[in-house]
């Protein structure tokens, strides 16, 4: 019977491969995060975040990213309201309006799956180059702009997604009931709500974090964002800028600006469990 | 008039505007990106910008081909790490982990996901960039600052799990147990059901999965920019630095202005990119579209 | 309303103490997700001959039927005591090595469900997981198995193509020249010609009852008027117990139980 030892042998050796293989994905999760916990957390200090770059901040001295981490937030707020003002109801449009099946709705959904996957680079090399055509240069409005055509995709995908969730049964009584489809709509997007608010936390994170987009649109500033036609500083462009020191200091306050960026990464991301777990109670 | 009749005439209205709108400003786009390369394409030749692989925008040369092949091999690099990990990893949790472990494993997988590419590069030069240059390099014989296209491989590899592993899963999910349980009866064993069942009937959207992962790692600018070394050769080993084609539009959009034909240069490096991206996402969502059509 | 014994008719009963059964099934209980779906089944399945279990839906007959070639295993939640002897062994024994035991029995299930590969590979699937490699004698097993379910001339010339080009009757066919491939001692089917139209329906019952003469035969079925037209012999089932085991006439026009007669009230032969 050793035919049949060979093969039960080549599954066990088959399933360690795959829990191998399965602790190493979910370990580099861990990894990362306690790599950047272990190398940042020397160098958080609270004027870290109370405080904008003093003179020569870059070489070693005082001061903190507050310029950056206020610029940061302010940009993926405003993109991220945009984006959903005007994700949203183009989601709907094409969900709800529109003929399914048509060549419309096929053409759009694919072209927004597509837009999807761009880069942020090529957002920004575009917006980079209108922005030299039309004279402006980089600032705040920039990149807001450049994030807000970057997030659309993201949104417009996403609800298409939860969209695809209602049952078709509830879509045909309400229609049966004579409602309109503007009202129609209205009762999707309250089966979907838990799902909306993820997808704009998901949202927040991806423009929070970007860097290519903001790269090329933004600029940087040491002062605190105040005018929206001003360069600003942003979080990842200043863990960037501080990493390429040579100075120890310095990239050592790049890792606590990292670990900055992470704390707020990793809160969205429970915030957008615990509101998936929301959505689950309420499901039909 | 009925007012209700008059809301949803309003909101079909300006909804429709908007979407009309993002599709012209696409469209815009588009054509802006291929009117600011033209300028190149009429100095040089379109296949010689391709193939030539001197980078000296100074002397006027333009030749790509180190980029292409930067970014390519990064991408290779990448898919040879994640893709067997992921297709077994993937298995593991559809086959044969408790429902436990995977409502605690998938969640996991989807903070990788969220994790900005900016911190994946600070990890690349914490960790990749040394282990490479002070263990693997030496283990080769080789002698690198580690700062070379094998860490943006790396690095590349653990940025596309997310992505592949929640396809993959999806995908076999979709698998009937009846399929399985067919070969099952027949006395097989259950990795003999994975490999020659299970895989096969799963093949089309494990293939969409690595395409979108590819289009994923293509685009990929941050974090690989700061591990691979930035030196505009064609790589030819893993320990060689390289230079993607990404990290050739951020780095160098400063001097876009002052060197003649650099602008157009560089926009053409970004319509590349499109064009290729968007190729790799077609392909995978049509892949993805179809079976989604078949299993219901 | 609780059948707490079984009544086997003396004919069965002669049947059995005749040679060693096939299978014999004692004191077997399954639970799944703490819900007891079989209590105290002990039944022996006469040789050679064609036995289907009847019963209401969600009696436990195809949880009954899955437990003989162990497919029950990967239920979530289940827990199964007692234990099933094949020619004399246990297979729920602690070192009962399930793929040969799943060797001995053939599985046709409801939907044919050909693997996805071409003919020839459906068929040689069983015979190459066991070790054939000899490209001869694939070739005669899927040639044999082929003509066994009256598929060969429909499909000789294109053994290459794929499975599931073919028709769903002929698709049923193929699942059971697959099953018959790696060579069983025991038959199950599991609804096996629900899915199918009253002709093919037709060609698997006439196949099934040529094929009897080699092999034992279990059948689970709510049709009774299939039952009765290939069955030697019926197991009634009702709410996870065994209520009415005979031959076939017996069971359906003289029962002996209450339960057993009002389930099969109305059924004129």
């Amino acid at each position: 019977m050793s035919n049949v030892k060979k093969r039960l042998f080549k599954e066990k050796v088959a399933k360690v491969c795959m829990q191998l293989a399965g602790i190493t994905i979910t370990g580099s999760l861990f990894f990362i995060v306690g790599t950047i916990l272990y190398k940042g957390a020397p160098y958080l200090t609270w004027e870290m975040i109370s405080e904008t770059p003093k003179g020569g901040f870059y070489i070693g001295k005082d001061g903190g990213i507050l310029n950056a981490i206020l610029g940061s937030l302010y940009l993926a707020t405003v993109s991220t309201a945009l984006a959903t003002a005007i994700g949203v109801p183009i989601s709907i449009y094409l969900n709800v309006y529109v003929k399914a099946g048509s060549f419309l709705e096929r053409f759009s959904k694919l072209l927004f799956d597509v837009l999807f996957g761009i880069p942020s680079i090529v957002y920004g090399a575009i917006a980079f180059s209108l922005m030299v055509w039309m004279g402006i240069r980089a600032s705040l409005l920039g990149g807001i702009i450049t994030i807000t055509l970057l997030t659309i995709p993201i949104v417009v995908r996403t609800i298409d997604e939860l969209l695809k969730t209602v049952p078709v049964d509830l879509k045909n009584i309400t229609f049966s009931l004579g409602a309109t489809r503007w009202e129609t709509a209205k009762m999707f997007l309250r089966y979907i709500k838990p799902g909306i608010f993820t997808a704009i936390l998901l949202a927040f994170g991806r423009a929070i974090g970007d860097v290519a987009g903001v790269l090329l649109t933004t600029g940087f500033s040491d002062n605190l964002p105040k005018y929206i036609d001003e360069p600003s500083a942003t979080l990842p462009l200043a863990i960037f800028f501080q990493l390429s020191s040579p100075i120890p200091e310095v990239q050592g306050r790049a890792y606590a600006s990292a670990l900055i960026l992470t704390f707020i990464i990793l809160i969205i991301v429970i915030c957008t469990h615990l509101l998936a777990s929301r959505q689950q109670k309420h499901k039909i | 008039m009925n007012w209700r009749l008059i809301k949803d005439k309003l909101v079909e209205r300006s909804f429709s505007l908007l979407l009309f709108s993002s599709l012209i400003v696409i469209a815009l786009i588009l054509t802006g990106l291929i009117v600011k390369s033209v300028p190149l394409i009429q100095a040089e030749h379109l296949g010689k910008i391709l193939t030539e692989s001197v980078w000296s925008p100074l002397k006027g040369s333009f030749g790509f081909l180190p980029f292409i092949m930067g970014t390519i091999w990064v991408t290779l690099i990448s898919l040879i790490i994640a893709v067997p990990l992921c297709v077994l990893a993937s298995v593991y949790l559809v086959e044969y982990a408790g429902d436990a472990l995977r409502s605690m494993v998938l969640p996991l997988v989807n903070v990788l996901a969220a994790i900005p590419p900016v911190l994946y590069g600070v990890w690349g030069v914490l960790f990749v960039v040394p282990l490479l240059g002070q263990f693997v390099g030496p283990l080769f014989g080789v002698e690198t600052t580690g700062y070379t296209v094998f860490a943006g491989g790396v690095v590349l590899a653990v940025m596309i799990f997310p992505i592949m592993i929640s396809i993959m899963v999806e995908v076999l999910q979709t698998i009937p147990q009846e399929l399985k349980n067919a070969s099952l009866s027949l006395g097989a064993t259950k990795w003999e059901t994975v490999t020659k069942v299970i895989l096969i009937k799963a093949k089309p959207g494990l293939l969409a999965a690595v395409v979108l992962g590819i289009s994923r790692a293509f685009g990929e600018t941050v974090a690989v920019l700061m591990v691979c070394g930035n030196i505009p050769q064609i790589p030819k080993s893993f320990f060689d630095a390289g230079y993607p084609l990404p990290a050739l539009i951020a780095n160098n959009f400063g001097e876009m202005m002052s060197i003649p034909l650099y602008d157009s240069a560089l926009m053409f490096a970004a319509l590349l990119l499109f064009v290729i991206i968007f190729g790799f996402n077609l392909l995978s969502r049509i892949i993805l579209n179809k079976l989604e059509a078949k299993a219901s | 309303m609780h059948a707490s014994t079984s009544i086997q008719t003396a004919e069965t009963q002669d049947l059995i103490n005749l040679s060693t059964p096939h299978i014999q099934i004692k004191d077997l209980n399954v639970t799944i997700e703490g819900k007891r779906i079989l209590k105290d089944i002990n039944l022996s399945i006469p040789n050679n001959s064609i036995t289907s279990i009847i019963g209401p839906s969600g009696c436990g007959k195809t949880t009954l039927l899955k437990t003989l070639n162990r497919l029950v295993d990967d239920t979530k939640g289940v827990e199964i005591t007692g234990s099933v002897l094949v020619n004399g062994e246990d297979i729920y024994a602690k070192d009962a090595e399930v793929t040969h035991i799943r060797k001995k029995m053939g599985l046709l299930s409801q939907k044919p469900f050909p693997l996805p590969m071409s003919i020839f590979d459906n068929i040689a699937y069983g015979p190459r997981i066991h070790g054939e490699r000899n490209k001869e004698v694939l070739k005669q097993i899927v040639e044999r198995q082929l003509r066994n379910v009256g598929l060969w001339e429909e499909v000789k010339d294109r053994l290459e193509s794929s499975a599931s080009r073919l028709s769903i009757g002929q698709q049923q066919r193929l699942c059971l020249a697959r099953g018959l491939a790696v060579q069983p001692e025991i038959i199950l089917g599991d609804e096996s010609t629900s899915a199918l139209d009253p002709i093919s329906t037709q060609t698997i019952e006439n196949l099934l009852v040529e094929l009897k003469k080699d092999y034992t035969i279990v059948l689970v079925t709510h049709i009774l008027r299939q039952a009765r037209r290939v069955s030697d012999h019926i197991i009634f089932v009702y709410a996870g117990e065994v209520v009415e085991f005979g031959r076939t006439e017996d069971v359906l026009l003289n029962p002996q139980n209450e339960i057993t007669k009002q389930y099969v009230k109305g059924f004129i032969s």
